[in-house]
């Protein structure tokens, strides 16, 4: 080889080669334009969510009405708790990755297996979290119905509190039979989620309680959701009410619009999707670690690749935090 | 491999012995930056909530303010873009903020607009 490359006389000025123009080897560089396109990617996601949510202002669910549970505290109204504490672990996890990084730069080999193993900790109990939040988040708590218009109507009582569907719903005599093809119209289907009540059910207990009123979902000038007075409850109820709604799936969201409940699965779950690679890469960087690879390599700057990755994930969070829980 | 860290945060006010000691103290400041969003969260205090600037609720000003600076924090120090050439810094930042900048302006006029559409025209949409 050394005898058909030609020496151009450039060795060791600017154009040369063999130098890093941006003083970062090829792989953290390429790693940077990875994140940067996959930022644009999330800003595309979280300004379509602003986008719908402009189009819809003044009837959007209030976040802190929506995501109001803590596990094990079954009925204990607890806005942003355990929400913020996923943002604390997820923060914790980024600390102890950067601290894996640090240790790496000091080839401490034990040093960087534990910090790299206390991340995928961390990690872990993250998606377990949004695991946790999504099934909560489905299976809905006090139930509403939805109105020929596709809004939401939810139920409270005199007193202001919301009042759950079972509470007044009132079981009206005849059967509900689970229509199959074998046995009915071929081309017609249940609907995609069947509801413990049926509207007539709804509409029933709402006449027969006369300390029942209902919310819209339009929020007055102090962002709070309009209440109706027992006149126009009874009027909207009846001439406008058409299906229960239990819960949040890609079509009906008792919470309100069902553009949040997509947007909630879509952009937590393409962030829930990258926390879970994240943690599959850390833990092949783990085994490296273990097994030696990179003391070999004599550089641990796959713990920094990684790294980095790891804390974009983290940085995605905070603003999808902001912008689902906060604003 | 010899790593230079620059050792202080906010201009020069916190200045650490070690990286290690600096991680720890960004991570303080970033808790405490959450604190306060949650708990401005879960108070929501009127005076906050009904006061406006450019016509966003001044509480939701805060909020994306304080994101903001947590995720400077996040990026400059655990990311150590703060270590990195200015020329890396700026091709990363600016490209992004451009961009993300101009997608937001234009999405949300156009969602504004199409609210406006919608509660003034003829359409019946509530029912």
């Amino acid at each position: 080889m050394e005898a058909t490359v030609a020496k151009t006389g450039t060795e060791g000025k600017t154009w040369g080669g063999g130098n890093r123009p941006l003083n970062a080897s090829y792989g953290k560089l390429m790693m940077w334009f990875f994140i940067v396109s996959d930022a644009l990617t999330f800003s595309g996601f979280i300004a379509s969510y602003g986008f719908s949510r402009f189009k819809f202002i003044d009837a959007w669910p209030v976040a802190d009405e929506v995501f109001t549970h803590v596990p094990f505290l079954h009925g204990v109204p607890a806005p942003m708790y355990y929400v913020a504490f996923m943002t604390l672990v997820l923060i914790f996890s980024s600390v102890t990755m950067v601290l894996a990084v640090d240790a790496g730069h000091k080839m401490q080999r034990t040093k960087v297996a534990w910090y790299m193993f206390f991340t995928i900790i961390g990690g872990a109990i993250f998606v377990g979290s949004q695991a946790w939040e999504w099934a909560t988040f489905i299976k809905g708590d006090y139930g509403a119905v939805e109105t020929k218009g596709g809004k939401i109507i939810q139920f409270l009582n005199t007193e202001g509190e919301r009042v759950a569907l079972a509470d007044f719903a009132k079981q009206l005599p005849g059967d509900r039979e689970i229509h199959e093809k074998k046995n009915g119209i071929w081309y017609a289907e249940e609907p995609v989620t069947m509801t413990t009540f049926s509207f007539e059910e709804v509409k029933a207990g709402f006449l027969a309680n006369d300390d029942l009123l209902i919310r819209t979902q339009y929020l007055d000038e102090h962002g709070h959701p309009t209440v109706l007075s027992r006149e126009a409850s009874i009027e909207k109820l009846v001439n406008d009410g058409k299906l229960v709604v239990e819960g949040a799936n890609l079509r009906h969201n008792e919470y309100g619009h069902p553009l949040f409940a997509n947007f909630f699965f879509f952009i937590t779950g393409f962030h829930g999707f990258h926390v879970f690679s994240g943690v599959v890469i850390n833990i092949i960087i783990f085994f490296n670690v273990i097994l030696g690879t990179y003391e070999r390599r004599k550089n641990y700057e796959m713990v920094e690749k990684v790294g980095l990755y790891w804390h974009f994930v983290d940085l995605v969070w905070v603003f999808v935090f902001t912008f689902f829980y906060l604003v | 491999m010899a790593h230079e860290h620059k050792l202080e945060i906010f201009r020069g006010l916190w200045k650490f012995k070690s990286n290690i000691s600096k991680i720890w103290g960004v991570f303080a400041f970033l808790c405490a930056v959450t604190a306060v969003e949650v708990v401005l969260g879960i108070v929501k205090p009127e005076s906050l909530t009904d006061s406006h600037f450019l016509a966003m609720k001044t509480l939701n000003w805060i909020f994306i303010i304080l994101t903001l600076v947590k995720a400077y924090y996040i990026t400059w120090d655990f990311m150590h873009m703060r270590d990195e050439w200015k020329s890396l810094r700026r091709s990363v930042v600016w490209t992004a903020v451009f961009l993300i900048c101009y997608l937001i302006l234009i999405l949300l006029i156009e969602g504004d607009y199409i609210f406006d559409v919608y509660k003034m025209n003829y359409i019946k949409f509530d029912f």
